[in-house]
């Protein structure tokens, strides 16, 4: 059973209706109690970081995805939801984030492109061999976001792509906490094989 | 790089399809959720929904319409048409639509773009603007009502306000060739993408794949809408692309 985090941050059907084509169970909740009985999380949502922390606390969300870490259960974040994994963001001002992964969400900078990178961007993968990259060796993907992460660390870089003269980190993994900067439920054929190798990873104690 | 999109548009009026479109291997070339399914295996980047129903009955129609499309599509896709209040842009976008489309709603009230970027995020905020050269301006005049209704509004000035209002994304519109099959209107196209900083979708005129090239190129465009052409089968959205591809352009 998935649950997917319900904490006010934007449209979470399109994440819903992406998980029962894929045959999944799915349900959505903003409560700890509920999502404990899940098996894995998605913390989808869009938004600005600030709103989504100040949401998470709330609910107690926050220390309640703290605990599920720590028992090395599988999470995946979807866009904002993936922004939220890392330490801080400069977003309306500095604000800390769950520090799941080490990193720090920034502004892409201002030059010849547009803001926010938004439409279809090419994915290089840099593990192929991570379960999140099962059948996928690239293609395009879709991302709406005007705000990126600058990693802590390489290692968490599972594929990117690049704009506005940056790469931009685009699936990022560390033990079973997974994120996709773009959205896997909009982003066809290579975006449901993301989001299926998701829903077939077996978690476990960290492993890293 | 990021990638030229192109959308099909698919005009839906009590919540079928209308204007023939032709196409064989479909069993019904009316339904919403069926062309929706047909544009996505084309390959097509996005998908623009644009409700003209008269009736209030339609626009209901339209939310099932919405809920069933988002069940099925795993590209994006934008409704617009009727979409007057931040209530309209909260059943569209609950039903599982992307984007909403605002246009003579946005120029009735310009803070109906804020209080949606301000409740949904920018990237949800679609502004379509309709516009036709105009002598006395020099330039191109924004219309509402379909084109029936001109505007005090000049294309440009009228990008900027909405853009910082925070419309996420621009559906610009050639009304002067619009229907013309003889290709997109490129200076209008690319006046209005070098004064915003938000993508532009160019929309009015193509007619054959040599038009997309040319609006991307020089008219600096970020996606280009089309609607006949591609339900007419006079091209494809497959063929379309592989074109751009050769071109050298980037295209998923």
């Amino acid at each position: 059973m998935i649950g997917v985090v319900d904490y006010g941050m934007g449209n979470l059907h399109s994440v819903m209706k992406a998980l029962e084509r894929l045959g999944s169970e799915a349900f959505l909740s903003g409560d700890p109690a509920e999502l404990q009985k899940a098996d894995k999380l998605i913390l989808p949502g869009v938004g600005s970081f600030r709103d989504g922390m100040q949401e998470l606390k709330t609910r107690k969300l926050d220390t309640f995805l703290t605990s599920w870490k720590k028992d090395g259960r599988p999470l995946l974040g979807i866009c904002l939801g993936m922004q939220l994994l890392f330490e801080a963001s400069e977003e309306r001002g500095e604000t800390a984030g769950l520090a799941f992964l080490p990193g720090r969400v920034r502004l892409f900078p201002a030059g010849n492109w547009k803001v926010p990178h938004m439409g279809w961007n090419q994915l290089t993968v840099s593990k192929p061999d991570h379960p999140a990259m099962f059948g996928v060796d690239g293609g395009h993907v879709y991302f709406v976001h005007s705000y990126v992460v600058e990693l802590g660390d390489a290692a968490a870089d599972v594929a990117h792509t690049y704009y506005a003269g940056m790469t931009v980190p685009a699936v990022v993994a560390k033990g079973d906490v997974w994120g996709t900067q773009f959205h896997p439920e909009k982003s066809s054929v290579v975006g449901m094989a993301i989001l299926k190798n998701f829903l077939h990873h077996k978690g476990g104690p960290s492993r890293d | 790089m990021l990638t030229k999109r192109i959308i099909p548009c698919l005009d839906v009026k009590e919540g079928r399809v209308v204007k023939g479109v032709q196409f064989v291997n479909l069993r019904d070339a009316g339904d919403p959720v069926e062309l929706a399914s047909f544009y996505d295996r084309e390959w097509a980047d996005e998908l623009v929904f644009l409700d003209i129903s008269a009736s209030h009955e339609g626009r209901e129609t339209m939310v099932d319409v919405v809920e069933e499309v988002a069940g099925t599509l795993a590209i994006p896709f934008t409704v617009g048409g009727g979409i007057n209040s931040l209530d309209d842009m909260k059943r569209i976008l609950r039903a599982g639509a992307d984007k909403v489309s605002l246009n003579t709603a946005a120029v009735n009230r310009p803070e109906l773009v804020r209080e949606g970027a301000d409740f949904f995020g920018t990237q949800c905020i679609v502004v379509a603007i309709d516009a036709k050269w105009d002598e006395s301006l020099r330039s191109w005049r924004v219309y509402t009502h379909g084109g029936r209704n001109a505007s005090a509004w000049e294309v440009k000035d009228w990008a900027a306000h909405v853009v910082s209002l925070g419309a996420g994304e621009l559906l610009l519109t050639s009304m002067d060739q619009d229907g013309e099959k003889s290709g997109f209107d490129v200076n209008l196209t690319r006046t209005v993408s070098q004064h915003v900083d938000v993508p532009v979708i160019a929309s009015g005129g193509a007619g054959k794949k040599e038009d997309f090239y040319e609006v991307f190129t020089d008219g600096e465009a970020d996606a280009a809408l089309a609607a006949s052409i591609f339900h007419y089968k006079e091209t494809s959205v497959a063929q379309v692309k592989s074109y751009l591809k050769e071109k050298g352009l980037d295209i998923r």
